[in-house]
């Protein structure tokens, strides 16, 4: 690939040495003191040198969090958050590892069951390597940077805009203050409203009229992949017949330390427009004796504003101790269509709860869904979720199908279904399966040479065959891998 | 090659064999047959290594090893290949992937290295024609929808794919027609090797018109009540299981 390789070059005659001072020095000033008060917001959005109408938006926000409180509808169960015991800013400060071989061998052990290159497990592990042998990791970096500033370039000519929300704000103020909030309000909910207060940074993609955005942002993201903080925000934009494919995320374990976890992410489809948004989640999920872990509150809601428009999640869920999750549609525009896949995995001690909302406004409004809740070990797995046609959504119309799989007898599976019909036309339906892997399932594949793991593997990955399936193509034979892993253990 | 002695094994806490002696040398196949409840079953079961199958006494000494004492997939490795009676349904795992996977665990298992995509096709496509196999039906969900004699004929591919030195067929001709029958033993024929030992365990002389044994067993409460040549098969036939059912 001759634009690759002419990027590459153009990075090699760039100062290295520049290049990751840079980067050091942001690492250093990126700090906050502990607590949550006005003044703290006032710090973050002044780090981020933000417009004035940011800030008045951060603290009115701020003021609207003080007055709510914590939902304890969730089937989830965790010791109470002191809010005033965490950092809200700070940068990703991870020590600095000499090599490889001062990383726990058990991450290691991961990345290669997955299969992924050494340069990249030094990357994702945070491994600097030292003055003498400083040519290593400017190659590792040279690899990344070149892939990425080609792909910049190709999007920068199809116009699309992707960059870090931090970035939006001061390069399209106008883009970010029209979308900014309109899906997940600032008084939406407790978390949401946290996380518009101290968000730090997050990705913003505003694709223009009629433009298919070339690649699947995916694939940048995979190479730059970083620690992203505890307030992530993240904004999408498909003006009108656009198209857009995301997925955010990263089949290896990065070992986030980080225990409180509250993002927002919003879509908005204009008319004619799609956004597919995929999510692989392999935070830490906490010790075998449910110590640790990260907690992963998250609001994600998507609008499709205009008719005809489409928006479809796709989530694949294996980490994090405590899930709280409902990627939704908001199915304004006639004739759109809203669609949820996802595959949540709960081992060890693990608690997920999670589904999806499809609330359909308009005419013709379509919606689909289909959960795989796969239940190991101790751990508690729910599917939430509410279907509803309001009073005008003539014909709306929804199918359902949850599914869940038990493996072991500790673990719980449950499912939680709303559905409301304000609107005499809509077709709702919903299927729902509990089954269990069968030890004559298990004996079969033992029979035919496979390990009990391996077996596992086979059989839940046959089960969540359908959402897989909507992965985009290059994270299918990953994310089938990080399902045998995260069930490491739940048998035998 | 593979030496039975005294083998006594409770499901369930019933015992069920009582004392089954049997030796199967290299390149021969022998029949087990006997009545319902003999405990045919439970000896193809007791071999593979099923877990409720609760070995009380006696030995199983396989290719000079303690069979007893391996783990079902480490059997598998070492050769000990089961045809289901009642083929395990996998929903959403594509048969083809289910085959590959077990075929190169295997491999890998004897050291031997995996077969390549094409290699892999290529050798399923060759087995699967002797089998009069459909390959649509190799992209169908294991087992799921599959006939009866959809689901032996597979049995008998995953036998033929997976090179076992020791080939334990439960019932493989029950529920079949008799072109099915023909069809399925015309594939165990195709295996026989002078380096492997099938035991081969019906209910009915019938499968034995196609697959000639070169011993019969008759299985009566728990043990081997009698054995013979091919001709022991056809005498069952005529005066049926009457003197070796339970007292």
């Amino acid at each position: 690939m001759p634009a690759v390789q002419e990027t590459i070059e153009r990075v090699r005659r760039i100062d290295v040495d520049q290049y990751k001072y840079g980067f050091v020095t942001d690492i250093e000033s990126d700090k906050a003191p502990k607590g949550l008060s006005e003044d703290i917001v006032r710090f973050i959005s002044a780090k981020k040198t933000e417009p004035e109408w940011m800030l008045t938006w951060r603290l009115e926000a701020y003021r609207r969090w003080l007055t709510m409180r914590e939902p304890t509808w969730a089937r989830v169960d965790y010791p109470k958050i002191n809010y005033q015991d965490y950092y809200y800013y700070s940068a990703p400060k991870r020590k600095a590892l000499a090599s490889l071989d001062e990383v726990d061998p058990e991450i290691l052990a991961t990345y290669a069951k997955l299969g992924i290159p050494l340069r990249e497990q030094e990357a994702l592990a945070g491994v600097v390597r030292p003055e003498g042998e400083r040519r290593v990791a400017v190659d590792a970096v040279f690899d990344s940077v070149s892939v990425a500033t080609t792909f910049q370039a190709e999007l920068k000519k199809a116009g699309v805009i992707f960059m870090p929300i931090s970035e939006a704000l001061r390069q399209h103020p106008d883009l970010v203050k029209k979308y900014l909030g309109t899906v997940v309000p600032t008084s939406d909910n407790f978390f949401a409203t946290l996380n518009s207060a101290v968000f730090s940074d997050g990705s913003f993609v505003y694709v223009p009229p009629g433009v298919r955005c070339p690649m699947e942002l995916s694939t940048y993201f995979r190479i730059n992949e970083k620690n992203t903080g505890q307030f992530e925000r993240t904004l999408i934009i498909a003006d009108k017949g656009s198209y857009v494919s995301y997925l955010e995320g990263c089949t290896a374990p990065m070992r986030d330390e980080n225990q409180l976890h509250a993002a927002v992410v919003e879509l908005v489809a204009l008319d004619d427009a799609e956004i597919k948004y995929s999510t692989v989640q392999n935070w830490y999920p906490g010790d075998a004796a449910g110590k640790g872990g990260v907690y992963n509150f998250v609001t994600k809601r998507g609008d499709c504003r205009g008719p005809r428009s489409k928006i479809s999640w796709t989530q694949v869920e294996t980490g994090s101790a405590i899930t709280w999750k409902y990627p939704s549609c908001i199915l304004r525009g006639d004739g759109s269509r809203g669609e949820f896949y996802s595959i949540a995995i709960s081992n060890g001690h693990q608690q997920v709860d999670s589904g999806t909302k499809m609330v359909h406004l308009g005419r013709d409004t379509s919606s689909r869904i289909i959960s795989k809740g796969i239940a190991a070990g101790h751990s508690n797995n729910t599917y939430r979720g509410l279907v509803s046609a309001h009073r005008k959504a003539s014909n709306a119309r929804n199918f359902t199908n949850c599914d869940s799989l038990l493996i072991g007898d500790k673990c719980g599976a449950h499912t939680v279904p709303y559905i409301e019909a304000k609107n005499a036309s809509a077709t709702f339906e919903h299927e729902a399966t509990t089954s269990k892997i069968s030890d004559d399932q298990l004996f079969y594949c033992l029979q035919r040479g496979l390990s009990a793991e391996e077996a596992v593997a086979l059989i839940v990955n046959g089960f969540v065959r359908d959402v897989l399936q909507q992965l985009p193509m290059e994270f299918m034979a990953e994310t089938q891998k990080l399902i045998g892993i995260s069930l490491e253990g739940s048998v035998g | 090659m593979l030496e039975i002695k005294n083998l006594h094994v409770n499901v369930e806490g019933r015992e069920i064999l009582r004392g089954l002696d049997l030796i199967l040398p290299q390149g021969e196949v022998h029949a087990i047959m006997g009545p319902n409840g003999s405990g045919k079953s439970t000896l193809a079961y007791v071999l593979a290594g099923k877990e409720e199958y609760e070995v009380t006494a006696g030995t199983v000494i396989w290719k000079g090893e303690d069979l007893l004492a391996m783990d079902p997939s480490d059997r598998a490795a070492s050769g000990v290949f089961l045809a289901f009676q009642y083929p395990m349904e996998i929903p959403g795992v594509a048969t083809m992937t289910f085959l590959r996977t077990a075929v190169n665990t295997v491999r890998k298992a004897r050291g031997e290295t995996e077969l390549s995509t094409p290699d892999f096709l290529r050798f399923v496509r060759e087995k699967a024609k002797l089998l009069k196999i459909d390959p649509e039906m190799l992209k169908r969900p294991l087992n799921v929808g599959f006939s009866g004699g959809e689901k032996k004929r597979n049995e008998i591919l995953q036998m033929a794919l997976l090179e076992p030195a020791l080939c334990v067929l439960d019932e493989t001709d029950s529920g079949l027609d008799i072109d099915a029958v023909r069809i399925v033993a015309e594939g165990v024929n195709a295996l026989r090797t002078p380096d492997r030992a099938m035991l081969v365990i019906t209910h009915y002389q019938r499968l034995l018109n196609y697959i000639v044994p070169d011993r019969v067993h008759v299985l009566s409460d728990g043990r081997v009540a009698r054995s013979g040549g091919p001709e022991l098969a056809l005498e069952l036939e005529e005066s049926g299981y009457a003197e070796f059912e339970a007292a």
